[in-house]
Parts: structure tokens; sequence; C-alpha cells
């Protein structure tokens, strides 16, 4: 079982270096982080505008561009320079806090609940419960997460107005000028992040409920857990050590699907609510042609998929004994 | 069960009409055709109908509304700027005095054009390649399953994201070509498994051996035994590209001024959106409508297509426990039970 968990771990680092090169090599063709110098007027002298290249490393090829900043990456854990110079280092390790503590809350609410309401759904089939979760399922993946945070954003402004309070923030991570205790700076960053937490976790339970409610259906026809609880095992007992242990099977390999719409839609959530964390960063950047932040945050971003694929294979094989021989 | 007495192509059109013994009227025997047992079975599912006429209305409106409507998706009356709904602006008027109606219609036209023609391109795509490497294998198919790997690693909504820009000011079918470029992995590596197995059927093999071309035998044989798949994920793909397009679109990424789509639509109408709701509670609307109906459509397809779906049975299992329980006080209801009984057995 090592051998296995080594050999997708070396896969998924191998898959993670080509998938920076590539977004660094596109970004690179598509970017011109000079136009602005350019179109200047009165235009600058091209000693100044080869002077500028020069710095930027635009003079030479991409693939040694790439090298150069990679090993600055991996030797000193250095991730270059912004173009107007400013280090991106110190910037990745805030924007990167701001992110995780969205990204890790907004999943783990999300897998919990999704699992828990794909369960009930499968075992209450046809109930009132089921319907009401298939409804809500297709109706949140059905809702992009920008006009889920737009509503969500609506709802909460229209309980402020009607309770006179402020019940739910909406904007930015903390309140800014904000002084007070450790505990009340900890209060109000979780008050924060209410609101983007559950942007996320809504999507989530909807996608996660889905498949745990057909795995557990197929489940729940089989052979074993008659068997289960033909030999003595009481039916709440039966389901949840013979039942929801073989359903959760093929939701570990869903794992690493859901983490990757997990990103794409944090990117939305982080601008919807004015978080300044990596999602924020990547569109920054695009709209900066600046090729250090694009890559940067790419590899954030592939090692966070290949983190949670790595998890789901330790999770598939914790789950399913056939793979540990 | 082997000979049906009364099921020809009536019962499902008919429904409950008969309700008395005039089903039991002698018809001749006649087999049912896959056709007409798909068509029976995506029928009976409510909510897929009621999904399907949704997404026909929705085209419908948003291409021939324009039409009736007196304004231009660019005019700007300037004797009403930010009103709500009203008779002469059905859905009210944007800050600068759009015409809100025709802007959300015309954003619904490009939205559904986009998420058709992305989902038509990418299945397309997705069958040639996924069928290709299935049949071939070796290196074609290793690259293939390495590329979809990658893709998981690199989300493609980022390539997207870096792309788009350099886009800016071409053509829009562009952008559909870019979103269909990375929409196609999925549906490829499912395509490629099912190619695995078909391959080593017996009829595959025959025309392997007479001779016949490879790419024939993809073309008139495998890739003809999974046209339901392909529909299937045809139709959600439709839903997942509206969303894409939507999504891209909101960020200035996708559909560029003085184009306007759902994405862009909503957008604008957010910045103003809580204390002027109307800018984008239409656009909004028509979009979670819009996915929800192919949705829908997408899910009934695949009961209906899908033999092995238990879906569909299952309910109907238990539909049929509740008429039975039923049938004892309603002698009519009976008549239904046993008829969907009999379906049931075939």
């Amino acid at each position: 079982m090592i051998g296995f968990l080594l050999r997708r771990l070396v896969n998924y680092v191998v898959l993670c270096l080509v998938a920076t090169f590539l977004a660094f090599s596109l970004a690179s063709l598509t970017f011109d982080p000079i136009t602005k110098l350019r179109e200047l007027n009165p235009p600058p002298p091209p000693s100044a505008i080869a002077a500028v290249e020069q710095s930027l490393h635009l003079d030479q090829p991409i693939p040694q561009r790439f090298f150069t900043w990679f090993s600055g990456v991996v030797t000193e854990g250095n991730f270059g320079e912004t173009i107007v110079g400013a280090p991106i280092t110190e910037e990745l390790g805030r924007r990167m806090g701001i992110s995780l503590r969205l990204f890790l809350l907004g999943t783990l609410v999300g897998v919990l609940l999704g699992v828990l309401l794909g369960v009930v759904s499968a075992i209450r089939q046809y109930k009132f419960s089921d319907y009401f979760a298939t409804l809500y399922s297709f109706i949140i993946l059905s809702t992009p997460v920008f006009l889920l945070g737009t509503l969500l954003k609506y709802g909460a402004l229209q309980l402020n107005n009607a309770t006179g309070v402020t019940v739910l923030k909406f904007t930015g991570e903390y309140t800014p000028g904000f002084e007070g205790s450790w505990w009340a700076m900890l209060l109000d960053r979780l008050h924060h992040l209410v609101l983007p937490t559950l942007t996320i976790a809504l999507g989530q339970i909807a996608f996660y409920s889905r498949y745990q409610r057909s795995a557990m259906l197929d489940v729940l026809g089989s052979d074993f857990l008659r068997t289960a609880q033909a030999k003595g095992l009481s039916r709440s007992k039966a389901l949840f050590k013979h039942g929801l242990r073989t359903a959760l099977i093929p939701m570990a390999t869903l794992f690493a699907f859901g983490f990757g719409l997990l990103i794409t839609g944090g990117v939305f959530t982080e601008r919807l609510f004015t978080w300044y964390g990596m999602g924020d960063w990547l569109l920054t950047g695009i709209n900066e042609q600046d090729t250090n932040i694009v890559a940067t945050v790419t590899l954030f971003t592939a090692v966070l998929v290949l983190v949670s694929g790595w998890l789901s294979d330790v999770l598939y094989a914790a789950l399913d004994p056939r793979v540990r021989v | 069960m082997t000979v049906n007495l009364n099921e020809g192509d009536s019962s499902g059109t008919t429904g409950a009409a008969g309700g008395g013994p005039v089903d039991a009227a002698v018809e001749p025997s006649k087999a049912t055709g896959r056709g007409a047992l798909i068509v029976r079975r995506f029928l009976r599912n409510k909510l897929a109908i009621s999904g399907l006429i949704a997404i026909l209305l929705l085209y419908a409106v948003a291409f021939i509304s324009p039409l009736f409507s007196p304004y231009d998706y660019k005019f700007q009356d300037y004797g009403a700027f930010l009103q709500p709904p009203s008779p002469s602006h059905w859905f009210g008027t944007t800050q600068i005095g759009e015409d809100v109606f025709t802007q959300t219609m015309h954003g619904l036209q490009k939205s559904l054009t986009i998420g058709l023609l992305v989902a038509l391109i990418s299945t397309f795509v997705a069958a040639v390649v996924g069928s290709a490497a299935g049949y071939f294998g070796k290196w074609s198919d290793r690259t293939l399953m390495w590329i979809v790997d990658l893709l998981l690693v690199l989300p493609s909504f980022l390539i997207i994201a870096i792309i788009s820009p350099s886009l800016r000011g071409e053509n829009w079918l562009w952008f559909v070509l870019l979103l269909a470029a990375f929409n196609w992995m999925i549906t490829a590596r499912i395509v490629r498994g099912m190619t695995l197995t078909l391959k080593e059927r017996e009829f595959v093999k025959a025309a392997r051996f007479m001779g016949e071309k490879p790419w024939k035998i993809i073309s008139k044989h495998i890739l003809p035994n999974m046209a339901s798949l392909l529909i299937i994920d045809g139709t959600i793909n439709v839903g997942s590209a509206v969303l894409a397009e939507t999504g891209l679109s909101f960020f200035g990424l996708g559909v560029q001024p003085p184009d306007v789509s759902l994405g862009t639509l909503i957008r604008d109408g957010t910045r103003a959106s809580l204390t002027f709701p109307w800018l984008f509670v239409f656009s909004g609307g028509l979009l979670v409508l819009a996915v929800l109906a192919v949705n829908f459509v997408g899910d009934g397809l695949r009961d209906a297509l899908d033999p092995s779906s238990k879906k569909g049975r299952a309910k109907e299992k238990k539909k049929r426990r509740a008429e039975r329980d039923e049938a004892q006080e309603q002698p009519a209801a009976a008549e239904a039970g046993a008829r969907k009984r009999e379906d049931d057995d075939r």
C-alpha cells in the first residue's frame, strides 16, 4: 500500500510541475507587461524599454525564464517579484492564509453535510426529505456561484436592515481598524467567514449529496447488508458500519474532483466578498499581465489539488481493504 | 412475460383516458421498438418534460420576443433612468436608460447559443478523441489519460482566464472554441472506457476481420452504440457550458461589450443590486431556469436511455404499490396499476 501511495505521489508531483510550466508559458506568451510603458506619450527611448525588458527577463526564452523562476522557488522559497517589483513571497503567505481558511472550512462543512444529506435521502427514499434534498441539489447545481453569493449578500443586507444590527458581514475578511483582544479578533474574523463559507459549502453539499445518495442506494439493495442484519446487527449499526463505509468508497475518488470545483468557486467567492485571497490575486495578475503572480497561483492550486488527490487516495486505501494488499 | 396484450403505442399517450375495459380490446400484438420505449420512458418523467418545454420556450422567447420589443438592446431612453418595471419598460431600465427586457433577451440569446455550440463541439471532440484513444490504445491512450489528469490539476477556468484577454475585440466564436477546447475531457474519458468494452464485441471484431478501416469501424460500429451516452453528456454539457460562459463573462473575461450575455448583465446588475434588484433578478432568474431545465432534461434522458437505470423503475414500483392500495377502494385505478405492472415486466 505504501508503494501504491508513493507511486501516486510521484505521478502528482510530475503533473504539478507540468501544470505550472504550462501556465507559466501560456502566461508569458499571451501577456505583454510593457504595453503601458510603450504607450506612454512621449514614447520612452528604446534603450529604456530594453532595460525594463531585461530586468523582467523578457529577452530570454520562456523555458529559461521558467527555470530561473522555478529554481528560485525550490532552492530559496523565493517566488520572484511582481512587475512593479514587490516581493511575491511575502504577499503569498498572507493571501494563502486567507484562501486556505475559506477553502478548508468550506470543504469540511460541505463534505460532512453533503454526505449526511445524501445518506438521509437514500435511507428515506421518496419521502419528503428526499424530494427536498433532490430539489435543493438541482437548484444549487444550476445556480452559478457568483449569483448564489450575490443573493446571499442581498439576503444578508435585508436581514441587517430588518433587525437593525449587523447580523451578517459581507465585505472583507476582517473589520479594518478593529482593535481588541485576541479573542475579539478571532470572533471578528469568524463573523466575516460565515457568508463566504456558506457560499462555498452550499454548492459542495449539493455536489456530494447527489453522489452519496446514489452510492448509498446501490449499497442499500446489496446482499451483505441483509446478511449483516440477519446475523443480528441492528439496522442503524448495519447501515453505519457496513453500508456507509462501502458507500463512501466512490466518494473518495470524487473528492479530488470536488476540490477542483471548489477552487474555481473560491475565485468567484473571494471577489464577491472582497477577500484578498489567491483567487482575487489570479484575476489581479491577469489584469496586470503579471506572469509571476499567475504562475505562483497556479502552483498553489496545483499543490492543493495534489494534496486533495493524494488525500483521496489515502482515504480510498483506508476505506477499501482490497487496495491495501 | 412473452405476449403483450394491450400494449401498443397507445398507453403512453392516451394515459388514464381508458379507465375501463377498453384497454383490453384485442389489438394485434406488436413489439414495442426501442425508440418508442425510450420516448415513453422519457414522457413518463414529468420533470424532464417540463424541463424540455421550458428550454424550448426559452429559446423561442429569446429569439422571437426582441422582434416585438420597440427598443434595440443598445438603445438608451434618456427619459427613463433606473426606472423600475413598468408597462413601457417591462423589466425596467438601467442607469443609462437601456431597456432591461431587450437586454436580457439578447443576453439569453447569446448565452443559450454559446451553450449549445460549446456542447455540440465539445461532445463531438470527446467522441472522436475518446474512441480513438480506446480503440487504438497504446500511446494515444496514454496521452489522453495524461491530459485528463493534467486538467484536473490545472483548472480549465485558469487557462481560459489567462488566454481570453488576448481575444478581446475578436469574434465571440473564438470564445466558443476556447470554451469547447477545455470542456471535452471528462466525456472523452467515459467514451474511452466504453470503447474498450465495445472493442472486444463480436460485431466489431467481425468488421475488423472483414478489413474495415479503423475510422470506419469507429464511426459505424462503435460510436452509434454509445449514442445514448453522447446524447446525455451533450445535454448536460449545455448546462455546464452556459455556467462557464456566464462565469467568465461575469469577470469580464468572456463576452465583451457592447455585446451582452447573461453573465455581463448579472455583473452590471449586481453593482447596484442591493438597491435596484430588477437589474439582475431577471437575468439571474432566467439563467438558473435555463440551466435547471437543461439538467432536468439530461436527467430524464439518462433514465430513459439507460436500460439498466433503476431510477425510473424503482419509483414505479413504489407508485405501483400505492396504486395497488388505492385500487382496493377505486376499481378504476386498478386498470392503470395493472397496465403499469405489465409495462414493468417487459
